[in-house]
């Protein structure tokens, strides 16, 4: 008998005891659904991470140096030749000065502003555009000026959106605002648009130290950034003869690290949920076997006909193959529909635009693994079958 | 000429314990070709066990079963499958039809099996349900069918396969007496277009159907005649199988 018939054989007894396949397929339905979801939801994460990653900037190097002594020092001039020499490399640096003093306008204290002294290339690092007035020029950078770009965040809050000429008050000095920066995320306090850029010339005066530690590269190109880090890397060791006294980190390298924690994540979850794909092919072992036992006279008759060992062996290999991967079809169906409703909650929930987007391996998989479930587990009651002596099983009732 | 049936010195021994039960003792007989004979005898004879071994779903503990010249005594499960499935037509008491199945396809079962391709086992399957009359209910399932009519599907479903036996196990015992007259009376019809037929029975009136019966009693032959003889009479009759 060929695998067709055994194939035909299966169907019509699925199809005859609906609600039994139903409820033997029901853990095999519930373990590719998980599957589906969770490898789907580990699909959004990484997507909305590198979306999230690449507004930002997937191109960017931030450089962290802690120092050794006071006789071994980097210059911004030498990290300025640094991009001028390598410019198939590296596009723009920008010193990066925090400034962790008060800010006030008026009277009013601002706590959460990041207040940072940056150069007028800083900009052209992070994409930013201006919307009113001008971002820092060289000049100001040269010059000292007293001036500074505020966030939206800043000139909707404060200034009503009239921000330019007005002042704000950093560790006691007076700027002028110059620029207001486009709106970034939504205008909210602390966020990326409660920001504060004054010359980073006049940052070195403010801040305690007198130095500038961090630096914002950008590559040419996402994919030069890991050479462009390799470049800058080895100009700091020059000086530094070690890497302990600097982080070189580009934008790649922490994507590469969130992808690699999500992926973590999606393993745990997965081999959680494969857990009852296990469980599915006990369900499909346990119904096979009872199976097995109704239909003794069935297989005594079928003996009797001259159906060999391996005949009713593969009969109900199938059976169980086949019970298996429907349920793995009605899983990976349920599985998209599940995705499509946790895409909608995440949305409304996080307000955050994650996708829960099954990855078409991912789905081929878990079929592949409910069906080699079915067979496997499928396979001992299966032999049980095989094995009846034919003269028993005709009496059998 | 070759018996088709062919027992020599044929024992088949149970273990019950320190028991041992010989259900079959030593028979041994000769079945020919085109024979339409009855093995009779009352339950614990040794009957079942005969056709069990007849039918190859058993084999012999000692002895030859000698079945169209082969020695199918020492053959594995699969070997007894395969001339199960080309030699042997079962016609049993409890027509042992598959219920999922409709009349049609009961009759192919065994010609897949066989690996008969589809054409042919549907030309086959119908051809042997016209010779019992059961043209008009292909497509019934069996649960819709009468215990007669369930009957005429097996005997045509032994037919199908074109088997060089066809071996009744009580196949009126289910029956109520007109409908089992029927049945025998296809047998006969069955008996006289050339079929080899084994008839097993504990009944009397049926066996003498047969032209030949062969008696059993405690797994020993004891009688192989003509029907319609005094001797051919299974004496006690207050024992039913």
């Amino acid at each position: 008998m060929g695998f067709t018939q055994s194939f035909k054989l299966a169907i019509d007894s699925i199809m005859k005891s609906k609600v039994r396949a139903f409820l033997t397929m029901l853990g095999i339905i519930i373990g590719v659904a998980a599957v589906t979801v969770i490898v789907g939801m580990g699909n959004g994460m990484k997507n909305y991470i590198s979306d999230s990653f690449s507004s930002m900037g997937a191109n960017l190097i931030s450089v962290n140096i802690q120092g050794r002594g006071t006789s071994r020092t980097v210059a911004v001039d030498d990290m300025v030749a640094l991009v001028t020499n390598n410019p198939k490399v590296l596009s723009y640096v920008s010193p990066v000065v925090p400034i962790s003093g008060t800010t006030k306008i008026g009277t009013e204290k601002l706590t959460k502003t990041t207040v940072n002294g940056v150069s007028e290339d800083y900009a052209a690092i992070k994409s930013y555009s201006v919307t009113d007035g001008r971002f820092l020029q060289y000049i100001d950078i040269l010059r000292r000026e007293h001036v500074c770009v505020v966030g939206s965040y800043i000139a909707k809050t404060y200034f009503d959106g009239n921000a330019i000429g007005q002042s704000i008050r950093v560790n006691g000095n007076s700027f002028t605002v110059v620029g207001v920066l486009k709106e970034g995320s939504e205008s909210s306090e602390g966020g990326s648009d409660d920001v504060v850029f004054i010359p980073y010339t006049i940052a070195q005066k403010l801040s305690w130290t007198g130095k500038v530690s961090n630096y914002e590269f950008s590559g040419t190109t996402e994919n030069t950034v890991n050479q462009g880090a390799a470049l800058i890397k080895s100009e700091l060791n020059k000086v530094y003869n070690s890497s302990k006294y600097y982080n070189v980190t580009s934008m790649t390298e922490i994507l590469n690290q969130a992808n690699e924690e999500v992926n973590i994540i999606v393993i745990i979850l997965g081999a959680i949920a494969a857990i009852s794909l296990f469980v599915g092919g006990i369900g499909i072992m346990n119904i096979m076997l009872v199976s097995v036992t109704e239909r003794t006279r069935e297989i005594g008759i079928r003996k009797s006909l001259g159906a060999k060992k391996k005949d009713i062996l593969s009969q109900f290999v199938i059976e169980a193959g086949t019970t298996s991967a429907f349920g793995g079809i009605l899983g990976i169906i349920l599985g998209y529909l599940l995705s499509s409703v946790a895409t909608k909650i995440l949305v409304a929930a996080m307000q955050a635009n994650i996708t829960v987007a099954p990855s078409g391996t991912a789905v081929l998989v878990a079929f592949s693994v409910s069906v080699a479930i079915g067979i496997i587990f499928g396979y001992l009651p299966a032999r049980k079958a095989a094995q009846l002596n034919p003269i028993d099983a005709l009496r059998y009732d | 000429m070759t018996p088709l049936i062919e027992f020599r010195e044929l024992y088949k021994l149970y273990y019950m314990g320190e028991n041992v039960v010989h259900a079959v003792d030593g028979i041994s007989m000769e079945i020919f070709k085109g024979e339409f004979v009855a093995i009779v005898g009352q339950s614990g004879s040794g009957k079942s066990t005969c056709m069990n071994i007849i039918g190859c779903l058993d084999v012999p503990t000692s002895g030859k079963y000698i079945l169209g010249g082969q020695d199918v005594g020492s053959l594995n499960d699969n070997k007894l499958a395969e001339i199960r499935n080309k030699m042997i037509g079962f016609i049993f008491q409890q027509y042992n039809l598959l219920p999922k199945l409709n009349v049609i396809e009961n009759v192919e079962v065994s010609m897949l099996y066989a690996g008969v391709p589809r054409d042919e086992r549907i030309a086959r399957a119908k051809k042997a349900l016209d010779r019992v009359g059961l043209s008009d209910k292909l497509d019934h399932t069996p649960s819709q069918l009468s215990g007669g009519q369930q009957q005429r599907v097996s005997i045509a479903r032994a037919l199908a396969g074109n088997p060089s036996i066809i071996l009744a196990d009580e196949p009126t015992g289910a029956l109520d007496s007109k409908t089992g007259r029927e049945v025998l009376h296809l047998l006969q019809e069955l008996h006289d277009e050339g079929n080899t037929i084994v008839l097993i029975t504990h009944d009397n009136s049926i066996a003498n159907l047969a032209p030949r019966i062969i008696q059993l009693a405690d797994g020993k032959v004891v009688y192989d005649g003509p029907s319609g003889v005094k001797e051919a009479v299974v004496h006690s009759t207050d024992e039913e199988a």
